[in-house]
């Protein structure tokens, strides 16, 4: 509860985010100040962490993604942004493969982890995707309890001492600001959590894989403002150690949250780069249109 | 005269035949409803004085007043094992790859398509099959494990449709969180969809061996005897059971087996209405946890 | 499935060891080598896996497959010593008795008998209760009679046929005196309380189908309930309904038990329901009961007989799951 104040305090660009965006869609999306933000210059400086080279996606015949090419830096949170149906899911399951669960979607080119081909022959996909975590949009707790889904990870990785998943699971929850809430009832279902911590467990889980990269979709698309601010608070605190990648369509949050933005539409890359500039000074007259509201 | 309709009218068109068409429909259901209720009124009658401890404890006999169940009932219990055993990790197995392995692919469809069509298949032809399989070509003779496999032929299709249905019901928002945490296939099905759905099985196994517990066809096919006055104790042992039993007293002319076949029935039908209690049990308990 | 979970258990300790070391066992590359041991053994223990369960889901297909071969193999050795003509038009069937006689006629009249007369009882009933249960009943009245149903669906044909020897055979005598103690009408009755639920619960099932809309459509030019279930639901879940009644006859013809006990044993080419016949079924279980030896004719017959009957049955079914599915294809 110690995150009250901030809790406030962005309070009132979410509220504008979900009920003020449609009316004044002229208005530009503010960039909260001292919130930590990296600059363009601290960009350009950090690690590459994934890279993106001039890769392409098709549903069977379909492409719904043409020729991205794309650097994510480490430890900084990268939005996706654009109108629905633009390929910026798409595009963020392609790093953990979940694509290849659909049967007939190829891709070409290719995405690199730290230089490794995510798409390569030789890559484990399991090994992958407990490197690669995932936050779903709709928050997905397994029918168990609370204790038993965040050690799931660990456990099918080989964890078997009590202890030790303890040790995890508490710091995973200490992690995504869940764990004073529910520290006393880690064996009631996860079930029973309200929407907001559903979605905190969801990212706990995710944590306890000791992922280095967080890819989350929609975060907090279905979730009231007081818990979007929580998630938030808890994006920006989590990306000291983590890479996280987010889809959203909500541009308040992308400008809240991100310090890299990437607009997309209809399947292509159409502009990215620091949030701060991408917002303020896009270069694209389609990223214009979009940011400020005039798209249709 | 009006011609405007009058929305008050109380001379509603077609109200007569509305009433009759409810009412036949009604009666049609009541007569159902009160067929369930002379069977086991029937049963009471003709079984209550018959029904006791002595009646579980004693083998067959020739003489309706020493004669009861022990031999058919601890036959059908060991029917009832053997079948679960070798039916429930074989269906569940089947219907896990079915849903949760097999591509979409022609092969699927022409299994499922024959599962569909297994589960119609009359009862006393898997007999025909058990007696030319089991008891001649693996010369298991007419042994408690020919008994056991052929009822294992009746339910598997039972068993396989009820476990997809309870896996189909678990959200594929669970399949993707499991994978995307870096579980394997196997892994995802384990931990995650199999517990998800065991309610769902549960109840469907229990069902498909309450069905199997009725069956005497097969077992007469495969050779099932008709007085057995011991109580099997292995595998190749020659058995009765319960069905088979109330069928050798309903086939008497004398009135006094009647008797004895009414309380047979009201011994079979009490296991079978507490293994459906249980069943009805496992569906609220865990079924009602888990809402989606 | 308990061998899979100790297979699975045993790969897991032997990765354990390196778990102790490193909290958990994060591998910086991507590569299976890299992974330490249970990585580099994953893909053959989830193969073991696969192949398990897939020879689980082929098991139905060679159940199949033993039918088909046992019942043709059989009765093709049958069809050397009776001519497969003398089979299908013959109207005697004695083959336990001299002089024998092979035509399956009487067993067919029988088997037709008790499944059209149970479908006479049924299919009135049937329908009628389903279309009260989906458009006239309360939830609460549901709620009281389906679980009933469910009861009726349970019991096991044993315990119909207790019933028909008891209970139905006499009132029939007192009604019609010249009945026989087995005859086809009291294995026609408990046949159709026996196929009832059946016919309920799937014709249910098609009748809660039919989309709300069609529904409404109707209600809204003027049609009154009756009109609305006899004029627009039943003709559009028709298809659907009549693939019900067909696998509830199927079920009827492949019914043993109760037509064992009920309706006696002499094959008779007749349609008067009040003499004892016998069904394809009920001469299967008659010659099983004995001590036939086997590779005679007689024990052979049951091979041609159970032949006869798993083609009728399956026919059927095939037709019905195929109007089923085409039901299905319609308001998705």
């Amino acid at each position: 509860m110690a995150s009250t104040p901030s809790v406030k305090k962005i309070m009132q660009p979410s509220d504008k985010a979900t009920s003020g965006y449609s009316k004044a869609p002229m208005v530009r999306p503010s960039i909260p100040e001292g919130k930590g933000m990296r600059t363009a210059d601290e960009l350009a400086q950090a690690t590459e962490k994934i890279s993106v080279r001039d890769m392409s996606f098709y549903y069977s015949e379909n492409r719904a993604l043409t020729d991205i090419s794309l650097s994510i830096p480490e430890c900084c949170v990268t939005a996706f942004i654009g109108p629905s149906g633009c390929g910026k899911s798409t595009f963020l399951r392609c790093f953990n493969r979940m694509n290849d669960m659909i049967e007939g979607t190829r891709v070409e080119g290719e995405i690199l982890l730290e230089g490794q081909d995510i798409y390569s022959s030789r890559t484990d996909i399991v090994t992958l995707r407990k490197r690669i975590g995932m936050v779903f949009q709709k928050s997905t707790p397994f029918p168990k309890s609370i204790f038993d889904n965040v050690s799931f990870g660990p456990k099918i990785a080989g964890i078997r001492k009590k202890k030790e998943l303890y040790e995890i699971v508490e710091r995973s929850l200490q992690r995504s600001a869940l764990w004073d809430e529910v520290k006393d009832r880690l064996s009631e279902s996860a079930l029973n959590l309200s929407g907001g911590q559903q979605h905190r467990l969801c990212i706990a889980r995710a944590l306890a894989n000791d992922p280095d990269i967080l890819l989350m979709d929609e975060p907090a698309s279905a979730l009231d403002p007081a818990s979007t601010a929580r998630i938030e608070d808890l994006i920006f605190e989590l990306k000291e150690q983590y890479t996280i990648v987010i889809v959203t369509h909500n541009m308040q949050q992308a400008a809240r949250v991100s310090d890299q933005a990437a607009f997309f539409y209809q399947g292509l890359l159409v502009e990215s780069g620091a949030t701060e500039e991408l917002f303020t000074n896009p270069k694209k007259q389609q990223t214009e249109d979009y940011i400020t509201g005039r798209f249709g | 005269m009006s011609s405007k309709l009058d929305i008050y009218t109380t001379k509603r068109r077609g109200r007569f035949s509305n009433f009759l068409f409810t009412s036949v429909c009604f009666l049609a259901t009541m007569t159902c409803v009160l067929m369930l209720f002379v069977l086991i009124w029937n049963l009471i009658l003709q079984g209550k004085d018959w029904l006791s401890w002595d009646f579980v404890e004693r083998f067959p006999s020739r003489f309706p007043v020493k004669a009861g169940i022990k031999s058919a009932l601890w036959g059908s219990i060991w029917l009832i094992s053997l079948t679960a055993l070798f039916s429930v990790p074989l269906g569940v197995g089947a219907a896990v790859y079915l849903e949760e392995y097999a591509p979409k692919s022609r092969w699927r469809k022409l299994i499922q398509l024959n599962i569909s069509n297994l589960a119609g298949v009359p009862s006393i032809v898997y007999g025909i099959l058990g007696l030319a399989l089991f008891v001649r070509a693996l010369a298991l003779e007419r042994s408690v494990l020919s008994g056991a496999l052929t009822l294992t032929l009746v339910v598997l299709p039972i068993i396989i449709l009820a476990s997809q249905e309870a896996l189909r019901s678990v959200p594929d928002s669970i399949r993707r969180s499991a994978y995307a945490l870096g579980a394997t296939r196997w892994q995802t099905v384990w931990y995650q969809v199999l517990p998800a759905s065991l309610p769902g099985i549960m109840t469907g196994v229990i069902l498909s061996l309450s069905r199997a517990l009725g069956e005497a066809a097969p077992l007469i096919a495969v050779g099932a005897m008709a007085y057995v006055p011991f109580v099997p104790e292995k595998l190749t042992d020659e058995f009765t059971a319960l069905p088979i039993q109330i069928f050798n007293w309903t086939a008497r002319p004398q009135e006094d087996f009647h008797h004895l076949a009414a309380a047979g029935i009201l011994v079979l039908l009490i296991v079978l209405v507490s293994m459906n209690a249980i069943a009805v049990f496992v569906r609220h308990k865990y079924g009602k946890k888990i809402r989606w | 499935m308990t061998e899979e979970r100790s297979g699975e258990e045993q790969s897991i300790e032997m990765e354990l060891g390196e778990a102790a070391v490193i909290k958990l066992p994060r591998s910086t590359s991507l590569e299976r080598a890299g992974g330490g041991l249970l990585v580099s053994l994953r893909p053959y223990y989830e193969g073991v896996i696969h192949f398990t369960l897939f020879l689980c889901a082929s098991i139905s297909v060679l159940v199949t497959v033993g039918i088909v071969v046992v019942l043709l193999y059989e009765s093709i050795q049958f069809f050397f010593d009776v001519s497969i003509i003398e089979f299908l038009t013959g109207t005697r069937w004695t083959p336990l008795l001299k002089p024998q006689h092979f035509g399956i006629l009487p067993l067919m009249c029988g088997t037709m008998l008790v499944a059209g007369g149970s479908a006479i009882v049924a299919v009135p009933i049937g329908l009628g209760t389903a279309i009260y249960l989906s458009e006239y009943a309360s939830p609460r009245f549901r709620d009281i009679v389906k679980p009933m149903l469910e009861i009726l669906a349970g019991i096991p044909s044993v315990v119909y046929g207790y019933l028909a020897v008891v209970f139905v055979s006499p009132i029939i005598r007192y009604v019609f005196p010249s009945a026989g103690v087995f005859n086809a009408a009291s294995a026609c009755i408990v046949v159709g309380i026996m196929i009832l639920p059946m016919i309920i619960s799937l014709s249910e099932d098609i009748l809660q189908s039919v989309p709300l809309s069609l529904r409404g459509a109707a209600f809204a030019l003027g049609a009154n309930k009756f009109e609305v279930t006899v004029r627009v639901v039943v003709p559009a879940a028709l298809s659907g309904i009549i693939a019900s009644f067909l696998l509830a006859i199927s079920r009827a013809i492949g019914e043993t038990m109760a037509v064992t006990l009920a309706a006696g044993a002499t094959p008779k080419l007749t349609l008067n329901p009040l003499e004892s016949i016998q069904t394809m079924t009920a001469y299967i279980v008659q010659v099983s009961q004995g001590d036939t030896p086997a590779g005679t004719v007689e024990y052979r017959t049951i091979f041609a007989v159970g032949l006869t009957l798993f083609l009728t049955t399956m026919t059927m079914n095939v037709i019905a799951q195929y109007i089923l599915s085409r039901v299905g294809e319609r308001y998705e």
